[in-house]
């Protein structure tokens, strides 16, 4: 049943730009793709394994300027500033996780140093030389395939689902792993955890390792759909906030969360600019207040929600 | 199985557990009891590698294995359980207990199916399927068990296994604890239910304000003066002799 809609869900996903024609939904789209695909990276780490960062943005930046500089500086090309990108937010992963999981951080203590870190890279970003400063980079524009850049948004599209289903793939791998029971158990109990011998220290280092990388990822794809990027964008806290919302607004811990926290979020958003039209930092105030509601309201998110009325639904049918 | 010796714990100005040495033999159950605030906990915590000793040294099966962290002296095959029961409360009761599985399983279904005998054997199979924050007092004490049992130990801490029972649960608990001790596992337990510690265990220490004041037979112990007066105070044995004297006149 559950494989019966995923590919489903596959054929649809594949159709989708031939049935709805318009750029303007195509964008929409790549956009919600593009940050299930994040959020469950986040998911990774925040999710499965409780350690909750606010500054993912250090990832997304980091595999955005990665893939941006090698491609300039040094004509790589944009595929594998795909794989380099990965390797970089996987880098930074290990750097930020060595160092706070080493001497205990946990919860918002951890929260912070994250926040913390990508503060001070996007400072860096902002005075360094090779990172083009605050103007930022452009990525010359060589349209091809081969050069990761498409005509229209179908190319950006295909990629997008590719890195969704990449993502998704991962946190479905890690649902039916050691890594991912420990990781739940290091979530729900550290101590219980260790005492049953968990090297708690060594499997949040993997959590953070993927969730770096695949967020990276994320961050060279957006080097390429919009072939700019600057210090604001790449390390922002913006990026970050969005990369959490998705995953808590779907569901911690869920391999659909992601996906449907996504849609949601960036429908909502959509609407909202709509009804009261695009003010600077108007995006962040809705997200604070999402933040809240789900947080109060619905702390397991909209896959808790689905979970729970099917549940009712399936006790009004056996009694 | 097991030698402490001289182990001592300092928090502050308090000496939680001063120079303790003992031995807990393969294949048995020996107990450790005491007056709250004794020094139990700690002993397990210094044991287990929750807590670094100040001095002394911890050997299992000949091993030294002091100041080792907690996970490493798992994979050795001595783990604890908490007095205060940790549960992975969002987790089924099976999950937590494939938690411990994976210590030597890296497969998800092996260790699924692992926690699932090991359910069998504490009495948790009906229950394979509740989330662990749903489970009654008993239930969690016995699903903590499950848990360590499932990491296949040669050496099993339980500290209070029993506290919150009722009788009928505790006589259960009890046969539980022997069945595993007849699978070969050796128990040293912390206990405060004298009944249990009395139908357990062939050899008991006691310990009082961080030292150990006496060893022997569960009946030999009960008649030992220091630990009369650790539990029901000064001069509480003499009292308790003159006492028997005056009716037996």
């Amino acid at each position: 049943m559950a494989r019966l809609g995923i590919a489903g869900g596959m054929i649809v996903a594949l159709a989708v730009p031939y049935l709805i024609r318009s750029d303007f939904w195509l964008g929409f789209l790549i956009t919600v793709l593009l940050f299930a695909a994040m959020g469950m990276a986040w998911n990774v780490l925040g999710g499965y394994a409780g350690q909750f960062s606010f500054g993912h943005a250090a990832f997304f930046g980091t595999g955005a300027y990665a893939s941006a500089i090698l491609h300039i500086g040094f004509g790589l090309n944009p595929w594998l500033g795909l794989a380099a990108a990965a390797v970089a937010g996987g880098l930074v992963g290990l750097v930020i996780g060595t160092l706070s999981f080493r001497y205990g951080l946990r919860g918002s203590y951890f929260a912070l140093i994250t926040l913390a870190f990508a503060e001070v890279l996007r400072i860096l970003a902002n005075t360094a030389e090779f990172t083009g400063g605050g103007v930022g980079l452009y990525v010359p524009l060589k349209v091809g395939v081969a050069n990761l850049q498409f005509e229209s948004k179908l190319g950006y599209y295909y990629v997008a689902l590719g890195f969704t289903v990449l993502s998704l793939g991962v946190g479905w791998a890690l649902e039916r792993s050691r890594l991912g029971a420990r990781l739940m158990a290091i979530r729900e109990n550290e101590d219980a955890a260790r005492a049953l011998g968990v090297d708690t220290f060594m499997c949040k280092l993997q959590a953070i390792v993927i969730s770096g990388a695949l967020t990276g990822l994320g961050g060279a794809f957006y080097t390429q759909y919009y072939l700019y990027i600057d210090p604001g964008i790449a390390y922002g806290p913006g990026v970050s906030v969005e990369i959490l919302l998705v995953p808590i607004i779907g569901g911690l811990g869920t391999v659909f969360g992601p996906l449907l926290g996504s849609a949601v979020l960036h429908g909502a958003g959509e609407l909202a600019r709509r009804l009261v039209g695009d003010a600077p930092g108007l995006s962040l105030i809705f997200y604070g207040a999402l933040l809240v509601i789900m947080v109060r309201f619905l702390p397991e998110g909209l896959m808790g929600l689905v979970w729970r009325l099917s549940r009712r639904r399936e006790r009004a049918a056996n009694a | 199985m097991l030698e402490v010796s001289g182990l001592t714990k300092r928090f502050g100005g308090l000496l939680a557990v001063a120079d303790v040495s003992l031995r807990v033999p393969e294949g048995g159950i020996v107990a450790l009891v005491g007056p709250n605030g004794a020094g139990k906990t700690t002993l397990f915590a210094m044991v287990s590698g929750f807590i670094a000793p100040d001095s002394g040294s911890v050997a299992f099966a000949g091993e030294e294995i002091t100041g080792l962290p907690p996970h490493l002296i798992c994979a050795k095959g001595l783990v604890r359980t908490f007095q205060v029961v940790q549960p992975f409360g969002r987790l089924s009761v099976c999950e937590n207990i494939a938690v411990g599985a994976h210590l030597h399983l890296a497969g998800r279904k092996e260790a699924l199916e692992r926690a699932r005998e090991v359910a069998e054997k504490v009495g948790m199979g009906p229950l394979l399927d509740r989330r662990a924050q749903a489970l009654t007092v008993a239930g969690r004490k016995r699903l903590e068990l499950a848990r360590a049992l499932a990491t296949a130990p040669r050496l099993l801490l339980l500290d209070e296994v029993m506290a919150g029972l009722n009788p009928t649960e505790m006589g259960a608990m009890i046969d539980v604890v022997k069945a595993i001790r007849d699978m070969g596992v050796t128990v040293f337990l912390i206990e405060h239910v004298m009944q249990a510690v009395a139908s357990l265990a062939e050899r008991v220490y006691v310990l009082n304000q961080g030292r150990l004041i006496a060893d022997g037979a569960p009946g030999e112990i009960a008649r030992t003066p220091a630990v009369i007066e650790a539990y029901l105070g000064h001069g509480a044995a003499a009292r308790m002799v003159a006492q028997a004297v005056e009716a037996s006149r």
